[in-house]
Formats: structure tokens, C-alpha cells, sequence
């Protein structure tokens, strides 16, 4: 692909840095306050109310902890493919990313192994507040997982053809945040009783 | 300047991606065994605590924010600043149930039951 004809993120600089980059930077920064809102929200509701903790205890440490150890394995393959991008290896980035997009689709099938039971036991969203944030924040990180996932099968699909590979660096920037969400969500979740 | 650009994030030295990964799925183990102590300020510690560090190797290490230009991590502390004083602002008022010159309705506190079909109700079932 000719220069004139790349895309407008990977042939200028804003600031000093690719523009893609930087837009990357700047969803992360809306993402933060989006999901720092809605869980400060619930440190509030939590800290307030005692009878959330007995609500809480029903959430299941082992699950949220598996999914946690697949996130964290998921991320280190997002940071091998982008090692492998970097060198000019698309096919094996290729291959990094396919395994981060298992890792997504594990969390995603397990989140719903989980929920079914929880609304089987009557847990559901209208429940309470604590469930209310409880499905509406494990919600909200999921559908960044699935989102995740579709864009990273997109990059994936261009990088086997060495295409595009600074995108390969992008959605790891945007896998690790997603990352990071549940690092925090795990202990509030599930830990915290 | 884009290949400048390029040139001087992508001039670091990669860290040793799978030693951080052990360091996370320890501090893991961490979060996970704290609790069972049954002692509240070690299962704080070890969530949150052990939480933040892990978002800190996960930031540093995976997304390589140190060595980004330097407005990056400005931006990322700014929008946290910004999280904090929401919950300075908002806490007194969702966690205090009286304030100067107002009191919390009922079915807002959560110490009392709420009124039939009163948001916040919490009637969770009984298992």
C-alpha cells in the first residue's frame, strides 16, 4: 500500500505521537471516567449500605478469580503479539492475537455460565441496587470484551498479511485497559463481602 | 515526525513480559488467599491494594505508558483526579442519611424498608 494511500492514524502525527495511538489514549481516558463513575458509585452504595455485603456474599471468588487469571493470560499474549508486530512478524502476531480473542471468549462464556446461575437463583438485575450495579458494571466490561474481541479479529485477519501492524500495538493499549477494569471489579465484586 | 515519533516509543527496551505475568498471577494468588484470614484490613490490603499495584504493572509493563510522551500519563492521572472529586462530591450526600437543612427520604437511606415499588427496594430472595 502506497503511503498516500494509508490511513490518516498511521501516516500522521499529533502531539507527537501517531494519531491512532493517541485516539487510543483518548478513548481510555473517557473509558476511565465512564467506569470510574459507575464504580465510585458503587463504593458509595456499598460503604453505605450493610446489607449489600450480604448480598455479595452469593457471588462466587473462584469464578471471578479464573477470570481474572484469563484476562491476565489473555493480556500477555496481546503484549507478545505486539513484541511480534513490532519485529515485522504479522503472521506470528496473527497468532498472539487469536489466542488474546480465545482468552475474551473464555470470559465471555464463563460470565454467562455464571449468570444464568445467579438469575436461576433469582439474582437478577431488578433484584436490588447491589445487583443492579453488579450486572450493570460485569455488563458493561463484557460488551468491551466482545467489542475487543471483533476488532481484534479484524486487526488479526491484516496482520497474517504483514497489513497495518501499528494496530496491533493499538488494541493491545485498549485489551489492557479492559484488563485493568477487572482488576479493579474482581476484588469489589466478588472479594469485598 | 511520524516516523520520529515512532522511532522514540518504539527505541525501550521490551521488559521480560512473561516474568511480569508470574509477578500478576502471584499477586493474584495474594488477592485471592487474603481474605481467608478473616481480618478486614488484610482482606483491604490484599484487594485493594494488591489491586492497584497489578493496574500499576499492567500500565507500565503491557501498555507501556512510561514511556509514552509525557501529557499521556498526564491525561490518564487527570480523568482519575477527576473520579476522585466526583466521589468527594457526591459521597456525603448518598452515604450520610441528614445534612445541613435536608434528610435523606427512607427508601433512599436503606435502613428502612422501602415503599412498595420504591426504587432501591432491596428484597433480595432468601438463599
Amino acid at each position: 500500500m502506497s503511503a498516500a494511500a494509508r490511513p490518516i492514524a498511521n501516516t500522521r502525527s499529533a502531539a507527537g505521537l501517531p494519531t491512532g495511538r493517541l485516539a487510543v489514549w483518548w478513548v481510555i481516558a473517557s473509558e476511565v471516567v465512564i467506569f470510574g463513575g459507575l464504580l465510585a458509585s458503587y463504593i458509595m452504595g456499598r460503604l453505605a449500605h450493610d446489607v449489600w455485603a450480604d448480598q455479595a456474599a452469593h457471588t462466587n471468588m473462584w469464578i471471578g478469580a479464573f477470570n481474572t487469571w484469563v484476562l491476565l493470560t489473555s493480556s500477555l499474549f496481546a503484549v507478545l503479539g505486539h513484541k511480534a508486530a513490532e519485529a515485522g512478524d504479522g503472521p506470528k502476531a496473527a497468532r498472539f492475537i487469536g489466542l488474546t480473542m480465545l482468552g475474551g471468549v473464555i470470559f465471555v462464556i464463563v460470565k454467562a455460565f455464571e449468570w444464568t446461575g445467579e438469575i436461576r437463583h433469582g439474582f437478577t438485575i431488578t433484584s436490588s441496587t447491589f445487583w443492579s450495579f453488579y450486572y450493570t458494571a460485569a455488563g458493561l466490561h463484557a460488551l468491551h470484551v466482545i467489542a475487543g474481541v471483533v476488532i481484534m479479529g479484524i486487526i488479526a485477519n491484516d496482520a497474517r498479511k504483514n497489513l497495518e501492524l501499528h494496530r496491533v500495538e493499538l488494541i493491545g493499549i485498549y485489551w489492557h485497559f479492559v484488563d485493568i477494569v477487572w482488576i479493579f471489579l474482581f476484588p469489589l465484586l466478588y472479594i469485598a463481602k | 515526525m511520524t516516523e520520529h515519533a515512532h522511532a522514540s516509543h518504539e527505541a525501550h527496551v521490551h521488559p521480560n513480559y512473561v516474568k511480569v505475568y508470574f509477578l500478576l498471577l502471584a499477586l493474584l494468588c495474594v488477592s485471592v488467599i487474603g481474605p481467608m484470614f478473616g481480618v478486614k484490613a488484610v482482606t483491604i490490603f490484599t484487594a485493594f491494594g494488591v489491586a492497584a499495584y497489578k493496574a500499576y504493572l499492567v500500565a507500565k509493563n503491557f501498555m507501556h505508558i512510561n514511556v509514552e510522551k509525557p501529557f499521556i500519563p498526564y491525561l490518564v492521572l487527570t480523568v482519575v483526579v477527576f473520579m476522585f472529586l466526583f466521589f468527594a462530591g457526591s459521597a456525603p450526600d448518598v452515604m450520610k442519611a441528614q445534612g445541613t437543612r435536608w434528610t435523606k427520604p427512607t427508601w433512599i437511606d436503606g435502613t428502612a424498608h422501602a415503599a412498595p415499588g420504591a426504587h432501591g427496594a432491596e428484597h433480595a430472595p432468601a438463599h
